[in-house]
């Protein structure tokens, strides 16, 4: 008997209840496919948080001030204007673009009786744009003379534009915030947000005019900091962190008074959510695999019964054990493979599909695993009914009606 | 193991003293209290006794799928009793060949295949089964069945396939237990015409019945009582050895 024959008599045999292997297959095209798709899912997911975050721009370091209790004195140390220079010098830190100080207030704002509250009324540098991932969709940015020059013009996100005026062309419009006019000079584009705040909900003003007639010469709340380059980003960290310590006379490195937070720590943070996030869509699917595995158990221990007859004739016919056990190994293994290969196709086809919102992205290394796992579980689980069916003696088998 | 070539002188069957005991203490059965026999090349032995005596068990035990408590059996000479359970699979393949009283055909699966079953397990290629599983059913008068599968066939025509493919293999002996036990008359006589032609060209039969006019058809009639051999006769003379044919090979 060589193996040919064996998966010829293995595939009659599936072949001769067409229901009961039928619905064995079932089984196991579920869980496969739920393997494949919900790993894919889980994928998905991933990579559509990754894409959120690149879009955010990974390249960004924000700065921020935390006031640490050192010993005995409670030392506050502010972040200052002052700083930017040192965080822009080339030769002490050669991964830093741009240095974009940072006032944030909320604010009332008014155009000719329509009044809104901007949650976010930021005082910067254009920098900040860019390093923001900002876009201008109609109107201009203001410049760095703008800033210098202490001009009261401001930017404003879309969800402020239509609160404020509505249909009305916003460009060149003056609008009252807190006693102090600000001309609209543009309009910027849509933004994705991740957090509870609408980051459409903006408003955008050179630094000094913020400073000057909204909130004072205070301390700054953050820094945003722009690396050359994605990859440059930890560079730049280590750099501004000596910059800092270096100009806030910190001693104590271990208790920095500010905080140097990283897109892509949380890049990587939002990664490991989603890998857990598959992990556990995995583990799930894998219990379903393991329920069609049982299926193929239970289907093998009710062919194996009602062949038992069958089984001492071929015994008696002079079948060796290992035949036998081969016959139904094979049987077992080809319901499964059957089922596996069904299931890469429905999960290929599920995969076409936009499920609860996130495209699936088939892992091709999920594909084989589930084919080899469904390879192995009807080896495995179809172990027991072959072994118990060889294990049968002739005469007793002979004897079962 | 099994020598390949085998001296003419071994008996076919040579049964010594065997006692086969099922279940221990006050509860066991002796279905079989020490039964010697010996068959030689060529005969037709029919074995009769009523149901209880013990005739099932021998039938068992002849075709290696029971193995005797007591005494030893050998096979063309080599003592079976205790072989291995793969070694028993060989000797039932090889040198066995078995017509049951309720067919036992592979269900599903036609009569040709059914042929064709114990070459698979000897190994024979695809062309060469073929060839003898047809050949086989031509000697039976099947050959126009060959693509039938069994529920497509009459009584008689399934035990005739069950017979083919008992005597493919070439064995040294084809044991019959109560092959016309579930057929009709013209069946019946069907199927022992074919068995008579098998011995008369020089196969060995062992042939289980309760039915006298069966048991007319060979050599050597053996009546069992109780697990012992009461009656031990000849009804014909042994065919000279030159008789010996291989007629499917």
């Amino acid at each position: 008997m060589n193996l040919f024959e064996t998966v010829r008599f293995a595939v009659r045999g599936v072949a001769a209840n067409k229901l009961r292997s039928g619905l064995t297959v079932l089984g196991m095209l579920i869980g496969v496919a739920a393997v494949i798709l919900l790993v894919a899912v889980g994928n998905g997911s991933a990579k559509q948080v990754q894409d959120r975050i690149a879009r955010l721009g990974s390249s960004t370091l924000t700065i921020s001030s935390g006031g640490r209790t050192t010993g005995n004195t409670t030392q506050n140390f502010s972040l200052t204007e002052a700083l930017v220079p040192a965080l822009q010098d080339k030769t002490m830190a050669p991964h830093v673009t741009t240095v974009s100080p940072v006032v944030t207030t909320s604010q009332d704002t008014a155009f000719e009786g329509t009044s809104h509250t901007v949650g976010q009324f930021i005082g910067t540098y254009p920098s900040y744009l860019s390093a923001e991932n900002y876009t201008v969709a109609k109107g201009a940015a203001f410049s760095q003379q703008d800033n210098t020059d202490g001009r009261k013009v401001v930017l404003i996100g879309s969800t402020t534009a239509d609160d404020l005026f509505g249909d009305v062309d916003p460009i060149d419009q003056q609008i009252t915030v807190n006693g102090t006019l600000f001309t609209v000079i543009g309009v910027l584009g849509n933004k994705d947000g991740t957090g509870f705040t609408d980051p459409n909900d903006v408003a955008i003003a050179p630094l000094t005019s913020v400073e000057q007639s909204l909130t004072g010469y205070g301390p700054l709340q953050q820094l945003i900091v722009q690396a050359t380059s994605s990859n440059d980003v930890d560079a730049a960290q280590n750099e501004v962190t000596a910059v800092l310590n270096d100009k806030l006379h910190v001693t104590n490195t271990a208790n920095e008074p500010f905080r140097v937070l990283n897109a892509a720590q949380l890049l990587s943070t939002q990664a490991d959510t989603a890998k857990t996030f598959t992990v556990l869509l995995g583990t799930v699917a894998g219990i379903s695999l393991l329920v069609g595995g049982i299926g193929i158990t239970n289907i093998m221990m009710v062919t194996v019964t009602e062949r038992t007859r069958e089984i001492g004739i071929r015994k008696a016919l002079g079948a060796p054990r290992r035949t036998v056990l081969a016959q139904f190994l094979v049987e077992a293994t080809v319901l499964s493979v059957i089922g596996g290969l069904l299931g890469v196709i429905a999960a290929l086809i599920g995969s076409q599909f936009t499920i609860v919102g996130v495209k699936p992205v088939v892992v091709p290394a999920s594909i084989i695993l589930a084919v080899g796992v469904s390879v192995v579980i009807g080896l495995f689980f179809g172990s027991y009914p072959a072994s118990r069916a060889a294990a049968l003696r002739p005469i007793e088998a002979l004897r079962y009606e | 193991m099994i020598p390949e070539e085998l001296p003419e002188n071994h008996p076919v069957l040579d049964v010594r003293d065997v006692v086969k005991t099922y279940g221990a203490g006050e509860t066991a059965v002796h279905a079989l209290r020490g039964v010697s026999l010996t068959v030689q090349r060529g005969d037709y032995v029919a074995v009769m006794g009523a149901s209880g005596s013990g005739k099932s068990t021998l039938m068992n035990i002849l075709g290696c799928l029971d193995i005797p408590s007591a005494g030893r059996y050998l096979l063309d000479g080599v003592d079976v009793s205790r072989l291995t359970d793969r070694q028993l699979a060989l000797v039932r393949n090889r040198r066995i060949g078995f017509v049951f009283q309720s067919f036992n055909l592979i269900p599903r699966t036609t009569a040709l295949a059914n042929v064709e079953l114990p070459l698979a397990y000897a190994g024979l290629k695809g062309a060469e089964r073929r060839r003898r599983a047809r050949a086989a059913l031509a000697l039976v008068g099947l050959a126009d069945r060959a693509h039938h599968e069994p529920n497509k066939l009459s009584g008689g025509q399934q035990q005739r396939v069950a017979v083919a493919r008992a005597l493919v293999t070439a064995p040294a002996l084809v044991l019959a237990d109560e092959p016309t036990g579930n057929l009709d008359t013209q069946s019946t006589a069907d199927v022992l015409s074919v068995l008579d032609r098998l011995n008369r060209s020089g196969r060995t039969i062992v042939l289980i019945t309760h039915e006298p006019d069966v048991a007319e058809h060979a050599r050597r009639l053996i009546r069992l009582v109780d697990g012992r051999i009461v009656q031990d006769v000849r009804q014909a003379p042994l065919p000279a050895p030159r008789h010996l044919v291989e007629t499917v090979s």
